[in-house]
């Protein structure tokens, strides 16, 4: 998989087959990321499991925080990870110990890790990096649209308006990968160093 | 399989667009409201705290105009959008979020009158600084950069002169001194000129002019390109540092690349204030839809009108960037090769009292201070869009007292020629 630029199909599918998700990192504090992505997953009808040894025995959104992927007491189909590139391979290597297999590894906004992720891909997992699964699912459901983001979707059917808890089709027309061209440019010139 | 890219004009009919969801209405509604309703007090709490995309409150953002925005970043190949009341507003708003008083930016010399007047006057009581450096000579930006500099201002093609901005070269500047580049997209247009293909990272258009088309809204937008790394030297706390407006959220880290548009957004429109009437995002929906075609009849009218001009006795010089010989048109080929604009100059042998009786004598352009309609326009800048400059800022900005600008619109080329000609006289 080229992890610089993916195409909206390989997302689209992983969004659209994935039901339960442990997001290794989820935060209780409201302004973090990974709890803006946790309620808006949970919102959208995914199983969430949140993973911090920081918080055993609390909650987050009624659902009991764990200490480590293997204390899930169910399958697991993806592993969402907000932590820094530099934490990324001690929880591919716990992932890649699980039974079964979780099926996708997902790393948050601004992390990512080649080497952990050629692991989890010879093991035959999929893998995203250097995505938001909250901002994926509203740029190709267009309900990101509301605030004036590209979706880089178009859609000539009538979508039903979105209610609490409910799924939203992700299959409109797609206009182009995952980033805009000038985006994943910018997204290379970052990472070349000097 | 891969993803198809659909084309520039399908883009202008169909992006952001869909139909209604409660209705099915295919053209996009006016939702005229100030408010949306909430479905419980923790929905109202996630909108309010960024948690959850929807809408509000119309001065934050509304269905109409959030269209308008998606449709404009789409043409132009940028993350997001934001629709405000005016060009001017654009301009406030985008440079809110990056400017801190005792902050300087670098504008190019060649620019709207009413920008000089903004970035000169209005900006000084924010404490923001305005450098000006001169688009014909990259050099003056590479020396007007400092400590101080927070970012680079340009128009790809400027008002008045329609003259063409070498947008690369000056990106370069940018990127070297790690401020974001802003082109003032409004007298090209995406149909003609994608400033982000060439390095801008900000790109702000009056949609007022062609972009709305018909002379009847006032309008404008920010496009973000995604570009910038707004975290990486910690200059911009608007975007990179926790904000205490929102209980500690980074903008940038939260919001990736499209987090310049939302800072615009949940900072600069939300507290500055100037929204976009959803009537007008209706009315500049409507507009863009034609953009491709109402664009190229532009650039061929105005073709014709220059080379008549020319090539005219009474005229002593044309500044057409599309004519063969004018002094940007090796930029206008490299950067707008489908038409250099609509908007130029040219300049009477009888100096400014042939230009007053030109202006009155014409019958089928109006004499008025916009560009940009689908009617043919004219004005004497010196006395009115560039009337607050000194004399020689005049020149410098391309509106000397002998100018004359034209902005060509859509009617047969052979009447607005006949109407030059006549008011021309001999
Ligand atoms: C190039 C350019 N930028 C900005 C503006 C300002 O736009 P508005 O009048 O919509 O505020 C204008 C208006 O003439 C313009 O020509």
């Amino acid at each position: 998989m080229n992890h610089d630029s993916y195409p909206d199909n390989y997302i689209r599918g992983i969004l659209n087959n994935v039901k339960t998700i442990a997001m290794v990192g989820a935060s209780p504090v409201n302004v973090r990321p990974s709890y803006f992505a946790f309620k808006y997953l949970a919102q959208r009808g995914y199983d969430l499991i949140p993973v911090n040894p920081g918080h055993v025995g609390k909650e987050l959104l009624g659902k009991p925080f764990v200490a480590s992927l293997l204390d899930i007491d169910r399958p697991v189909d993806m592993v969402d990870i907000f932590r820094n590139s530099s934490h990324i391979m001690p929880v591919i290597d716990e992932a890649l110990t699980m039974t079964p297999l979780p099926k996708v590894i997902w790393m948050q906004l601004g992390a990512r890790d080649d080497a952990a992720a050629a692991k989890a891909e010879a093991a035959g997992l999929k893998v995203v990096m250097n995505r938001c699964p909250k901002i994926e699912y509203g740029r190709l459901s267009s309900e990101i649209s509301w605030m004036g983001v590209n979706s880089r979707t178009l859609s000539s059917k009538r979508a039903p308006p979105p209610t609490q808890g409910m799924r939203l089709s992700l299959n409109r027309t797609s206009m182009g990968g995952g980033d805009t061209a000038a985006s994943d440019r910018a997204a290379k010139n970052r990472t070349e160093p000097g | 399989m891969s993803d198809r890219l659909p084309g520039f004009s399908t883009l202008a009919v169909h992006a952001g667009a869909q139909p209604d969801p409660t209705t099915g209405a295919r053209a996009t509604p006016i939702y005229q409201t100030t408010s949306f309703v909430f479905n419980d007090a923790d929905h109202a709490a996630s909108l309010f705290g960024l948690q959850s995309f929807g809408n509000i409150y119309t001065r934050l953002g509304n269905p109409t105009n959030a269209v308008l925005e998606e449709r404009v970043a789409a043409l132009e190949g940028g993350t997001a959008a934001l629709t405000v009341a005016s060009g001017h507003a654009a301009q406030v708003v985008a440079l809110h979020q990056l400017l801190m008083p005792g902050d300087e930016f670098i504008a190019a010399r060649k620019l709207y009158g009413g920008s000089i007047n903004q970035f000169t006057h209005s900006f000084k009581s924010f404490g923001w600084n305005v450098v000006w450096a001169d688009p014909d000579d990259i050099s003056s930006f590479e020396n007007a950069v400092s400590p101080k500099t927070k970012a680079i201002f340009i128009e790809s093609i400027a008002n008045p002169g329609g003259t063409i901005t070498d947008i690369e070269a000056i990106s370069n500047v940018a990127r070297k001194a790690g401020v974001p580049l802003i082109v003032d997209n409004t007298l090209a247009t995406p149909y003609l000129i994608r400033p982000i293909d060439h390095g801008a990272d900000i790109v702000v258009h009056s949609l007022t002019k062609f972009l709305g088309g018909h002379g009847n809204s006032i309008g404008g937008v920010i496009v973000d390109a995604g570009t910038f790394d707004w975290s990486k030297d910690k200059k911009y706390p608007m975007l990179c540092e926790p904000r205490p407006e929102y209980h500690g959220i980074k903008l940038h880290e939260t919001f990736g690349n499209f987090a310049f548009a939302i800072a615009c957004r949940v900072l600069g429109l939300r507290d500055l204030g100037p929204a976009l009437s959803p009537f007008n995002a209706f009315l500049i929906l409507t507009g863009i839809e034609t953009l491709p075609l109402r664009m190229q009849k532009h650039c061929d009218n105005a073709k014709a009108v220059a080379e008549f001009l020319a090539s005219h006795a009474g005229v002593a010089s044309v500044s057409y960037a599309g004519l063969p010989g004018d002094k940007y048109n090796n930029l206008a080929r490299k950067y707008a090769p489908k038409g250099a604009g609509a908007v130029f100059t040219f300049s009477l042998k009888g100096g400014y009292d042939a230009g007053v009786s030109l202006v009155s004598n014409l019958k089928l352009f109006s004499h008025l201070a916009n560009v940009g309609d689908t009617r043919s326009l004219v004005i004497h800048p010196a006395s009115t869009t560039h009337s607050q400059l000194d004399d020689a800022a005049k020149i410098k900005a391309g509106a000397g007292p002998d100018v004359v600008r034209l902005s060509i619109g859509i009617e047969d080329k052979e009447d607005l020629i006949a109407d030059l000609e006549q008011a021309l006289g001999e």
